[in-house]
């Protein structure tokens, strides 16, 4: 490491660059400009002959530092793998040739953009230095999972299959969990496809629930151990050295270190004393999914009787979404996803065991997601189960009977029918604990109206199951309602905590089937973070990483700003109140190095001086010469791709405007703004992935934390003199192929609206 | 007829739905049908139904026994097939609605007034004479169905295409009088008395027991 440093430059006229560019001009800058003592170039340097040249200067001890400029640096990976040197990549061929049209007028503005390429990456590399991890890692190959449910029996399960030992915690004298009441489950299969004799013919129906013979597989694995009435008093470490008190029934703690954990909490069946409407606690004839999965089990395939008499049951009606889809208080505004499913179910019970009894289920919409899904709910209707659209509004006990008055959303009336009993389908609540982050919404509530809300929501947070001795709260971030925050379209398992993972209702509502699967998925997360933590990389969605903030702790000035933004929490306090990074519960983001105002926390190939060096070699014309400078910089994990694929599909981009890419919205330093604007830079363009509630950002919260460090970047151009218009931040999706090329467009027609920066030297 | 009618609301009581399955034509898919609204939407005619298919379907499982076999919607159907072609659930929504038609038929149920049930009536009667069709007395049949005065007015009005029919052949007044037959009458009527008797069979089967 603290070697010699040798920089090399490798320039790559293949793929038409050669062709489009002049091949001496960019190597005479980055000669003399870039003041690389070698620069080599080649018409094909991915290819074998192209690799094994810098390979045999690497190798020769002629360099450490080397910069290539040839295509994205998000193409030809494989190619341009040189992990024992630094390296920075100038993107010629989807950031310049293939972003601008071919002809003579363009040549000057093109060729000068790709000269610019050039002494970006040569300036970057200067800065850069070969990732190393700490050497601190140890490997740790045994899991822990919380929650003794079917969800948390599966990753058990799972895990021990794939070799690693695991720990089982369940609260309860039992395993089960929440399904341990269910009769029958759910069907796991749909239909076969194409059954000669039509569609209707051998279609799922409700299944032995599985549960015993999971318990058994449990139970007889010499990797799984069982910890039942057992709680977690205390969390801390982090990835591949996470250590947990158990508290066990005997009052003894164990302390036990594991590499990952697997939160597989499942859910609270909802408390229906807050549908009195539906006569919900003045009859034992009304009840709940919930309740009357229990009676069905007892009955155990024979007839259903009502609980207040003893008589069988002739009908039976279900309410779909009782207190659920619904802004009312007290109600789940969620639809749970199970329940259509789950009734579908249970009045097939009373078709199979009551001869002759009416069984009609109530419902708005009929929703059937799951493995079986609109299979099962044909398969209801042949077993003769009525379905009538309505919207059950009350329920009123008669003189033995149950009468349900709804409205019959077809026919147009308000109806009611006579019943015997009453199965309300309710929803999930997610067994989560408190959100770590409630108190910081009540300090941060921009309103009294908010304030009391975020504080009526922290009165009533539940216990903590995981007891994280974290910096930033016990358990893992809440995003709505409860459920557990993990980026739901590329990375469902990835919570907030890194290392733990969340399986099954945690994070959203779901039946058997998709619980379990979830928690295969969530395992197999587990697994591989331990193992990265073993190496000091990443885990998503920089995997393999292996650089980790560094801090440069004499100029921290204690601002806490890097540990309250990290979305990770990542970050702890030392005694002396200093921030304590831990690496291996760091996802690399950028987002504490962007946060910090003294600019103390860097990355081995990641800083403020990468970014901030290559934005002052940028060759910045004067203020007469219509070629105004535009700096864009781009999240690599979906505006940058975008960008590039957009060149790949023939859509042109001003050729006034630089692209960086960095790690995250989150991690753009406010410092490059000002250096941008204090270097000529006519316009900024930020392009960050999108941050509310739906959010894509791949960190979660960084783009949002840079959206709200930007608000105030207005300030600084007025100070300046200069239009606000001239930095301009923008919610990019990795699809946007039309749409972020014009972006760039936009702020060139902008400028030339607006005229020129006045601050060029 | 009307006998027929209590001893099968005797015999299903409050499941309608299954009086249907077993007695109407295709009526055991009534049930299968996931109210998606997409035969009404697709029905030309939908709009002049008081209850378009969707609805006949919602009316059958809530049990409005009265309101579907009295009702004039079943007798709008044309046999355009635009809903069967549609019906994500493929039901055979036409025949399940000539079913219906059929059944109200037999209960004695139809609408008094109803014009398609009278036409098809009328239809019956005449093919029955000869065998086939004998368009002069069906067309004359018709334009006198709401009397004398209003048969005439309605004559003369289409008197032009009238003439026209006739003298390209496509219409013999010849016919009026008695008209041709088809060439076995006896083995027609042989054809249609063997398949009342599987009809009666297959509602015998179904229905309640004879004489009821
Ligand atoms: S699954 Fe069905 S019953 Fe449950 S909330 Fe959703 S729509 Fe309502
Ligand atoms: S890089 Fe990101 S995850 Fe790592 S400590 Fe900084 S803010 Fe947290
Ligand atoms: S199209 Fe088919 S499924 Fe939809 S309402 Fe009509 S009959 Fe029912
Ligand atoms: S077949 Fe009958 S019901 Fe179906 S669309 Fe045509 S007219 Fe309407």
């Amino acid at each position: 490491m603290a070697a010699e440093k040798k920089l090399a430059g490798y320039i790559c006229t293949g793929c038409g660059i050669g062709e489009r560019l002049d091949a001496k001009q960019l190597q005479a800058v980055a000669t003399r400009e870039g003041k690389l003592p070698s620069v080599k170039q080649h018409p094909m340097l991915c290819g074998a002959e192209g690799v094994k040249l810098i390979q045999d200067d690497i190798d020769a001890g002629n360099a450490t530092h080397i910069m290539i400029a040839a295509c994205s640096r998000r193409s030809k990976v494989e190619a341009f793998s040189f992990p024992t040197v630094a390296m920075s990549r100038a993107n010629l061929r989807e950031g310049v040739i293939w972003a601008r049209p071919e002809g003579d007028e363009h040549q000057e503005t093109t060729q000068e953009m790709a000269d610019d390429y050039i002494r970006m990456a040569a300036a970057e590399i200067k800065f850069m230095t070969v990732p190393e991890s700490s050497g601190e890692q140890e490997l740790n190959k045994t899991l822990l999972v919380v929650g003794g449910g079917m969800t948390g029996m599966t990753a058990a399960v799972e895990a021990a299959k794939a070799g690693y030992p695991v720990h089982l915690v369940c609260d309860e004298p039992v395993l089960g969990g929440v399904w341990k009441d269910l009769y029958k489950r759910v069907p796991f299969r749909a239909a076969a496809f194409d059954v000669p004799g039509g569609n209707d013919v051998d279609l799922p129906q409700p299944e032995d629930p599985g549960l015993d013979d999971l318990i058994e597989q449990v139970m007889a694995n010499g990797r799984i151990t069982v910890h039942l009435n057992a709680k977690i008093t205390k969390t801390s470490g982090a990835p591949g050295r996470f250590s947990a008190d158990l508290s066990m029934e005997s009052g003894r703690t164990l302390t036990e270190n594991f590499g990952a954990i697997v939160q597989a909490t499942d859910y609270k069946p909802y408390d229906a004393n807050q549908l009195p409407e539906f006569a919900y606690g003045t009859t034992p004839d009304v009840l709940t999914n919930f309740e009357f999965e229990r009676l069905a089990k007892q009955a155990n395939g024979a007839v259903i009787k009502r609980p207040s008499d003893g008589r069988a049951v002739k009908s039976v009606a279900f309410i779909q979404c009782a207190g659920q889809r619904s802004s009312n208080a007290g109600h789940l505004p969620y639809c749970s996803g199970f329940c259509c499913t789950e009734s579908i179910k249970q009045a097939m019970y009373f078709k199979a065991q009551n001869p002759g009894c009416d069984a009609t289920i109530l419902f708005d919409d009929l929703r059937t997601p799951g493995a079986a899904g609109e299979d099962f709910y044909r398969s209801g209707q042949q077993a003769m189960v009525t379905f009538t659209k309505g919207q059950a509004s009350a329920v009123v006990a008669a003189g033995g009977d149950l009468r349900v008055k709804f409205k019959d959303l077809i026919l147009n009336e308000d109806t009611e029918m006579v019943c015997d009993l009453v199965v309300l389908a309710t929803g999930q609540v997610p067994n989560t604990g408190p959100d770590p982050y409630a108190q910081l919404a009540v300090d941060e509530a921009p309103t009294e109206e908010e304030k009391a809300a975020a504080r009526a929501a922290l009165a009533v947070a539940p216990p903590s199951i995981l007891n994280l001795d974290y910096r930033q709260g016990t358990d893992l971030p809440h995003l709505k309602h409860g459920f557990v925050d993990s980026h739901f379209i590329c990375f469902p398992y990835e919570t907030r905590r890194t290392g733990i993972y969340a399986a099954g209702p945690v994070r959203r509502p779901m039946d058997l089937k998709q619980a379990m699967d979830d928690a295969v998925g969530a395992t197999m997360k587990a697994i591989q973070s331990l193992e990265n933590a073993a190496r000091g990389s990443a885990a998503h969605p920089r995997v393999g990483d292996l650089s980790y903030p560094r801090f440069r702790k004499e100029g921290c000035t204690q601002c806490k700003r890097c540990t309250v933004e990290c979305p990770f929490g990542a970050i702890n306090e030392d005694e002396q109140r200093y921030p304590q990074f831990n690496e291996s519960r760091c996802r690399r983001c950028g987002t504490c190095m962007g946060a910090c105002p003294v600019r103390v926390i860097s990355f081995d190939n990641y800083s403020v001086d990468t970014v901030g060096q290559q934005l002052k070699a940028v060759d910045v014309p004067d203020e007469f010469s219509e070629k105004p400078r535009i700096l864009c910089l781009a999240c690599e994990n979906d505006a940058y791709p975008a960008l590039d694929m957009a060149a790949q599909s023939g859509e042109h981009i001003t050729p006034f405007a630089r692209v960086i890419p960095v790690r995250c919205l989150g991690s753009v330093s406010l410092s490059w703004v000002t250096d941008a604007l204090n270097s000529g830079y006519d316009g900024i363009v930020l392009m960050g992935c999108r941050r509310d509630d739906d959010y894509q950002c791949h960190f979660v919260r960084g783009s949002a934390m840079a959206a709200e460090r930007l608000s105030k970047v207005g300030d600084t151009l007025t100070q300046l003199n200069l239009e606000t218009e001239r930095v301009a931040v923008h919610e990019v999706a990795i699809t946007d192929l039309k749409r972020a090329p014009a972006i760039l467009n936009e702020m060139a027609e902008t400028i030339t609206r607006i005229g020129m920066s006045p601050f060029k030297f | 007829m009307g006998e027929l009618n209590t001893a099968m609301i005797e015999r299903y009581r409050n499941s309608f739905l299954k009086e249907v399955e077993a007695n109407v034509e295709e009526g055991e898919w009534v049930k299968m049908c996931m109210q998606c609204g997409v035969c009404s939407g697709s029905c030309p005619l939908g709009k002049f139904w008081e209850h378009p298919p969707q609805e006949i379907f919602m009316m059958i499982r809530a049990g409005k026994r009265e309101a579907v076999l009295q009702s004039e919607s079943v007798w709008m159907c044309t046999s355009c097939y635009n809903c069967i072609v549609r019906c994500p659930r493929e039901l055979p929504i036409t025949h399940i609605m000539h079913g219906l038609a059929h059944y109200a038929k037999r209960l004695g149920l139809v609408p008094k007034t109803n014009p398609t049930a009278k036409f098809a009536q009328m239809f019956w009667d005449n093919l029955m004479v000869k065998g086939r069709i004998n368009e002069l007395k069906l067309g004359l049949a018709l334009y006198f169905m709401n009397g004398f005065g209003d048969g005439i007015k309605v004559a003369l009005k289409n008197q032009k295409l009238g003439m026209a029919m006739m003298k390209t052949g496509r219409m013999n007044p010849k016919e009026a009088f008695g008209g041709h037959a088809v060439k076995d009458l006896a083995g027609f009527h042989k054809v249609l008395k063997k398949a009342q008797e599987l009809e009666d069979a297959r509602i015998a089967q179904n229905g309640p027991p004879a004489g009821a």
